[in-house]
């Protein structure tokens, strides 16, 4: 019998629209439930986050002054893209978390309707966020919510499509822009996530993927100049989120961690209050 | 030529009484207190009283007093009661307003005009507005049955004394949270004056609890376990040490910090109202003012239109007794701080540019700094990145939108921002390009209870004001104590 | 040179100048006059505030009541406003119709006011609805009768509709029949042009055009001489000045009433086109009752107690 040999996915990481290496040249084994080889991962270095976040930032103005409708219908045409994948990310999840295909099914069905969830948010933020401020004065004052620049992530261990949904949605929905380090167990639906970003109309480096280890990475994260915000959901050790908290005040970073999902919260957390003064005469 | 010499028109002081020396307000009554030290005069730098300098001891008690005070009494109370007693503050605030104005002047060294005109209506302003929050918070944005986080610790700078407290107290007391607040070093006396006002609208022991002392005892309050909740309004450097400190806890917090703000005036601006929004941004409250417009950007065709008028204007700025009602520039608040004013500036002509500041003369004793403007500047000096908080104005040019744009976002901070033009749909177009929290257009340094404040960036964490302000105060009906 | 070089007498470079205005903040323009407001004018420089203002005063009556005897009173008490103190000055004009000019003029003569100028309103005053012959025959009796200042009236329906060239014609005309020896001042009736931006525009039309004075209002249109109007037309006497070193003077004319409207506006003056203005030869305020509230006033600085009306004359 000549039974005939699969073509393995080679992982890697995904900045600025592009699929690298890391520059480290390190990959880490990602073994399924019982032990067995699935692939390596890449085990990306401080200087594969350095240069997410160049991608980020310079992809930022032009997404956040896409109009909100655009960034709307540009997120659901993620969600059809998924939906066509969804087959590959139940047996990429089943595998990889030990899990049955039944259960992986609805770990990937939920990740589509989160994310179609959080697609529809863009044009209401101004709604839930703003406001028209009565100003005693001749002034017409308002505040608009605004995405706050380049916003790093650390996604939850369990759950990896989904963690990852919750990280990079709320963040990318507003106009920000992300470096997300997926789950550090289960990465591969990650990269996978990523092909489905490569092929959409998402703008190259409004979202970026690294994988690699969250103790190594998350002081980078938390020390980087140039990150507005963090969402640290993923990290559950105490010692870490003070070092992380500690180091992110050296540019004040706004650094949250969220126990709940599918709430507006997550969005508004990354996004600044702008409130803009008027005078009204003739 | 016939001059017209105003004569002193001073507001009298004996509406005010100050005490030789004050304790802390603690659990509803003055406490002794301990190494008490001079609280001065910045005009003259006369000895007006003495306060204690807070020890850990002191904030232990004082936070004490207020948990004891949020769960037996203030988080049992009904917002619908909570709101009374903050219409109550408000209206005696307005009642005694005069004597707060004279204070607040004399402690701080602001003109009378500003803190009669500005400071303490807006402090009674802000209380009218929070009260009626009081038995709305389910309307807050927070979900039903939001809930305070317990006792907050809030730290004030001097430059607006009474209104900072106001900012504080006011949306912390709405939540429904009790508050231990330590006023700035140099400016304890209106605080002092407020714990009376406290007690005249009989607000419950241990709800209002103000400490003063300085950065220890600032420290003391932002390391104390006891606190759920840390406000925060003063130098960026101070705002990332506590985010710092409170990096191990679950302590939250809202930070209102620096800020360098561009002030951009458009070759179609409407020059007078700008050359007098210029003035009002940066020689408001002596400069001492975190959202100060203190970079000037001018559209090179109208530069030099705009700054010889602007230098006229200057020239008519009047300098002195800040009890004199015509005073518009009065002292700067410390010895310390004028250091500080005199050394960049002195950066400012060591690095080339040119300074220019009209004829005053200004009294002998106190502290005080001439408006001044340096031209010439890019943004390479460090006088157009450092925040000098001073009544200095630094200048600098730009020939594009874009191009003012770029140089306003240029900075670590992004509290505040200035646009003069007549064109709607440049004003709208840069407003949304800023990046800072507060933007002005076609006015400049105007505040109000309903309108959010706070910054981006380095300019801190959250908004005061609002709704928006007012849910910094309050968390989610089902989050943990978090 | 003519127009002071600055327009040619085309209706393009009138249209053109006036364009290059910058505009005004309606907002930002009441808050600077009413920061200004706040000023406290005390003791010694009250006193001189009121003498000041006392010497600007263009003591007014432009009534269909109007007779000889109420004019000559107002003559009289024009030279010497309060006639039991020698030290008050005389006021700057008296202002009245121009049938009322030449007994306006011979009665100030009579009482030692030879050095009090009668000004006539003109040109169809206070509407200005009349056809241009009408309007310099007005202007010509009224020199004739020894006016010698001619407050005219502009065309505000002109002004308003875009016929700017219509209004400044008519403003060159009035100063061709004044010549150089009749002060000319230009009213523009602020409460009718409405809005700032217009305000500023017709003051730089009346000084191009050749006004000596600039003035807010005839006194029958609401609101008239309001501090902001006063400031924005101060305003564009001092950038004018700037232009051209011309000194073109204000005249606020309606609605001030009383000592404290008066020194409001000697603030305007002094903090916005200058102290150089602080003159009646530069500044002029349009009143009638004024003048016995700053008489008031001067009493009880004077006396160190509050007057009473019994001890003003009353006209």
């Amino acid at each position: 019998m000549n039974e005939r040999l699969k073509v393995k996915k080679t992982y890697k990481l995904f900045i600025g629209g592009a699929f690298p290496r890391s520059e480290s040249g390190r990959t880490y084994e990602v073994k399924g439930s019982d032990g067995g080889f699935i692939a390596n991962a890449c085990m990306a270095s401080r200087k594969d986050l350095k240069d997410a976040v160049v991608a980020a930032r310079s992809a930022q103005s032009t997404w956040a002054s896409a109009t909100a409708y655009n960034r709307g219908q540009i997120l659901y045409r993620i969600a059809e893209m998924l939906e066509g994948r969804s087959e590959q990310f139940v047996k990429e999840i089943s595998a990889s978390e030990g899990i049955s295909e039944l259960k992986a099914e609805r770990e990937v069905l939920a990740a589509i309707d989160r994310w179609v969830w959080y697609a529809g948010w863009s044009d209401k933020l101004a709604v839930l966020a703003g406001s028209t401020n009565p100003v005693s004065g001749p002034y017409y004052n308002f505040t608009i919510p605004e995405a706050m620049g380049v916003v790093g992530a650390i996604a939850t261990e369990k759950n990896s499509l989904l963690g990852l949904v919750d990280a990079i949605a709320p963040i990318i929905v507003s106009g920000n822009t992300c470096i997300v380090l997926a789950s550090g167990t289960a990465p591969l639906s990650a990269m996978t996530f990523a092909e489905v970003l490569a092929t959409s109309d998402l703008p190259h480096g409004v979202c970026n993927i690294l994988t690699g280890s969250k103790e190594e990475l998350a002081p980078w994260f938390a020390s980087h100049m140039d990150i507005n915000g963090l969402d640290i959901s993923g990290v559950d050790e105490p010692s870490l989120v003070s070092d992380i908290k500690t180091a992110g005040a050296q540019n004040l970073k706004r650094i949250h961690s969220f126990s709940k999902v599918q709430d507006p919260k997550r969005i508004l957390a990354f996004m600044e209050a702008k409130t803009i003064w008027h005078p009204i005469g003739v | 030529m016939t001059t017209f010499d105003y004569a002193p028109a001073l507001e009298s002081r004996t509406i005010v009484t100050i005490d030789p020396q004050y304790g802390h307000f603690i659990n509803g009554s003055f406490t002794k207190g301990s190494n008490h030290f001079a609280s001065i005069n910045p005009s003259d730098e006369t000895v007006l009283s003495h306060v204690a300098l807070g020890s850990a001891q002191d904030i232990d008690t004082a936070v004490d007093a207020a948990r004891v005070a949020y769960e037996s009494v203030w988080s049992k109370l009904s917002g619908k009661e909570r709101g009374k007693y903050l219409y109550r503050i408000a209206r005696i605030l307005q009642e005694r307003a005069r004597e707060f104005a004279v204070l607040e002047s004399l402690d701080n060294g602001k003109p009378i005009r500003e803190s009669r005109d500005v400071d303490v209506p807006l402090a009674a302003a802000h209380f009218f507005y929070h009260a009626g929050w009081a038995d709305k918070l389910d309307y807050a944005g927070m979900g039903n049955s939001p809930r305070p986080h317990g006792v907050a610790g809030q730290i004030i700078p001097w430059n607006f004394p009474i209104l900072m407290l106001s900012w504080k107290i006011a949306p912390a007391l709405a939540a429904g949270n009790t508050v231990v607040l330590k006023p700035a070093e140099t400016t304890s006396l209106t605080a002092l004056l407020f714990a009376q006002v406290c007690q005249q609208a009989e607000l419950p022991a241990g709800v209002v609890n103000i400490v003063t002392g300085d950065g220890s005892t600032g420290a003391a309050l932002v390391d104390h376990p006891g606190i759920d909740k840390i406000a925060f309004t003063g130098s960026t450097e101070v705002g990332k040490a506590i985010a710092r400190a409170i990096a191990p806890t679950k302590k939250k917090a809202t930070l209102e910090l620096g800020g360098k703000a561009a002030n951009i005036v458009f070759e179609d601006a409407p020059i007078d109202e700008t050359v007098e929004g210029i003035v009002n941004g940066i020689f408001f409250n002596q400069g001492h003012v975190c959202c100060a417009g203190s970079r000037l950007l001018l559209q090179e065709d109208v530069a030099d239109e705009v700054l010889s008028k602007l230098k006229v204007r200057v020239a008519k700025i009047r300098v002195g007794n800040p009890l004199d009602k015509n005073t518009d520039l009065g002292a700067i608040n410390s010895s310390e701080q004028l250091l500080k004013i005199r050394e960049l500036s002195k950066s400012g002509d060591d690095e080339g540019a040119e300074r220019w500041s009209p004829p005053c003369t200004v009294p002998e004793k106190g502290f005080w700094f001439p408006p001044t403007i340096f031209t010439g500047i890019t943004q390479a000096h460090r006088i157009a990145r450092e925040e000098i908080f001073g009544p200095v104005l630094s200048v600098l040019t730009f020939r594009t939108p874009q191009e003012a744009i770029e140089k306003a976002n240029n900075t670590p901070y992004g509290l505040s921002a200035g646009i003069w033009s007549e064109k709607g749909s440049r004003i709208l177009w840069a407003a949304q390009q800023l990046k800072a929290g507060v933007i002005w257009a076609n006015t400049f340094n105007k505040f109000d209870p309903a309108s959010p404040f706070g910054g981006y960036k380095e300019s801190g964490w959250g908004r005061e004001g609002g709704r928006h302000g007012l849910t910094a105060y309050l968390k989610d009906a089902e989050s943990n104590n978090e | 040179m003519k127009y002071y070089g600055l327009v040619d007498g085309t209706e393009a470079s009138l249209k053109n100048f006036l364009k290059s205005l910058p505009g005004v903040d309606q907002v930002g323009a009441e808050a600077r006059a009413a920061m200004l407001g706040t000023r406290s004018i005390k003791t010694s420089s009250k006193k001189k505030a009121i003498d000041l203002a006392i010497s600007m005063v263009d003591l007014t009556t432009l009534e269909g009541a109007d007779t000889a005897g109420k004019v000559t009173a107002l003559a009289s008490k024009a030279v010497r406003p309060d006639p039991t103190d020698p030290t008050v000055p005389s006021v700057g004009a008296i202002c009245v119709y121009n049938d009322m000019v030449s007994i306006a003029r011979k009665h100030l003569d009579l009482v030692g006011g030879s050095h009090v100028p009668v000004a006539a309103v003109c040109t169809a005053f206070p509407s200005g609805r009349a056809t241009m012959p009408v309007k310099i025959q007005d202007t010509i009796d009224a020199m004739d009768a020894g006016a010698g200042e001619i407050d005219m009236v502009i065309d505000r329906g002109a002004f308003l509709s875009g016929h700017l060239m219509d209004v400044f014609e008519e403003i060159v005309k009035i100063r061709e029949v004044c010549g150089e020896k009749v002060h000319l001042k230009v009213i523009l009736e602020t409460g009718e042009l409405v809005t700032y931006d217009n305000v500023r525009k017709a003051s730089f039309l009346a000084m191009l055009a050749g006004a000596d004075f600039i003035k807010t209002s005839t006194g029958k249109v609401a609101p008239a001489a309001t501090p902001p109007v006063v400031l924005v037309m101060l305003e564009a006497v001092r950038d004018f000045y700037e232009l051209t070193n011309k000194r073109i003077g204000v005249k606020p004319a309606g609605g001030i009433r009383n000592t404290k409207d008066a020194i409001k506006q000697l603030v305007l003056v002094n903090e916005t086109a200058g102290p150089e203005w602080l003159t009646p030869s530069l500044f002029r305020i349009g009143a009638s009752a004024l003048l016995n509230d700053l008489l008031m006033q001067r009493m009880k600085i004077r006396d160190g107690y509050y007057a009473s009306p019994t001890y003003v004359t009353i006209d």
